[in-house]
């Protein structure tokens, strides 16, 4: 017998379902949230324990502070660090309208986390079947970051920083997600191994038009010896926007903030 | 994913969706020329993955709900993550029977609210007065909350 199968997309009769219409308004979601936000900036680096997120919560306290209205979307979901770097007050998340309200530091920076959710040194684990856990878990992940940015109540801000975790696969859900591309605000420490995993991330976030805003070298007169900050903006042609020392004073914060145009 | 009726050469449509228990959700699909009804079973990990794409198979009958998907699926949740009080529609809408109140009680903290809401969503939608555990088994299954 032989079967005179038609193609998917030849199949076009209006059925329930309407999963493709189910995605498009997953990402109408997200475009009608952050309509109010002049700026998405992801903080990238392809490099684990070069301090974004320590990075991200100075920058963003010190735009606070300058008048600039501030948010702050912790998208390490498997280490959440932004609730104690901002100094969040602990407290419920409240609902209203449909929408979560993001929590709120004392320098008025509004931050929504995974921190903020998970039992007290918890890992972030998902209910269902554990066998090939693989499958799904990064499906759930990037479903949790598409909620993120869709039901937390972000209002009009001048600058939303997305601290990224270790890697590319959470930028290239954030750039998927997002009307359009993301700027890239990259955090290198000296040493060449930290400039090579950098440069990886980045020139995978430029090949999906992101664009990069400048690099911030941090732990610098440490024990970590090396150009990277250098090397990377001459390839990449961006700004050395800071140079982080190991004890940062406030003055570093507000000069970085004053960069960050 | 789309049926097609081989003998007829047409698309099969969805009819109604059941989760039978074991991780399984089952989608049924006719054949809107010869009537033939047939259904897709999916295995725990793929149910998983069709849910974690936070999308229903059948399409949604009620809205959906803010951090639907975090909160239907993470299991480490803080059972006091979410303060409920002001969400809309609060202290209104159908009655609670004593059984569907004890069952709502044994579901963890961290997504009672939601399903609260949920099932409140599904009465309403109905034009349902009372919320019993039959109505939650019937909505459960409706609306492919494997677990709720």
């Amino acid at each position: 017998m032989s079967l005179n199968i038609r193609t998917y997309h030849e199949l076009t009769e209006a059925d329930r379902s309407g999963l493709a219409g189910q995605i498009a308004d997953q990402r109408r979601r997200v475009a009608l949230r952050l309509a109010g936000v002049r700026r998405v900036l992801a903080v990238l680096s392809g490099k684990g324990g070069v301090g974004k997120s320590f990075v991200t919560a100075g920058l963003a306290r010190a735009l606070a502070r300058a008048g600039r209205i501030t948010g702050v979307l912790d998208a390490d979901f498997n280490g959440p660090t932004a609730p104690q770097l901002l100094h969040l007050p602990v407290a419920s998340c409240t609902l209203h309208d449909d929408v979560i309200e993001p929590a709120v530091s004392p320098e008025g920076v509004r931050c929504f986390s995974m921190g903020l959710l998970l039992e007290d040194g918890s890992p972030l684990a998902f209910r269902g079947p554990q066998a090939e856990s693989h499958v799904w878990r990064g499906t759930l992940e990037a479903a949790a970051l598409r909620e993120f940015l869709a039901d937390v109540a972000w209002g009009a801000l001048d600058e939303l920083l997305v601290d990224l975790p270790p890697g590319v696969h959470r930028f290239a859900e954030l750039a998927e997600l997002l009307p359009g591309p993301p700027a890239v605000l990259v955090v290198t420490i000296p040493t060449p191994e930290s400039r090579d995993a950098v440069r990886r991330a980045l020139r995978a976030a430029v090949e999906q038009q992101a664009r990069p805003l400048g690099v911030v070298e941090n732990m610098v007169g440490g024990p970590f010896a090396g150009s990277a900050a250098d090397d990377l903006a001459g390839e990449f042609g961006m700004p050395v926007l800071a140079r982080i020392p190991w004890h940062p004073a406030p003055d570093t914060w507000a000069e970085l903030a004053g960069r960050v145009e | 994913m789309k049926f097609l009726c081989v003998e007829c050469d047409r698309q099969m449509l969805f009819e109604e969706r059941h989760v039978p228990g074991d991780g399984t959700l089952a989608a049924a699909f006719k054949c809107p020329a010869c009537g033939r009804v047939v259904a897709l079973l999916t295995n725990p990990m793929e149910t998983q993955l069709v849910a974690s794409l936070g999308v229903k198979i059948g399409g949604r009958t009620i809205d959906e709900q803010p951090l639907e998907t975090v909160r239907g699926m993470v299991s480490t949740g803080k059972t006091d993550a979410f303060d409920d009080s002001g969400e809309r529609g609060a202290g209104s809408g159908p009655r609670w029977s004593a059984d569907a109140q004890e069952r709502l009680a044994r579901v963890p903290g961290f997504v009672r609210g939601m399903v609260k809401k949920i099932y409140s969503d599904y009465a309403k939608e109905h034009g349902l007065a009372e919320i019993t555990p039959a109505m939650m088994d019937a909505a459960r299954s409706e609306l492919g909350l494997e677990g709720m």
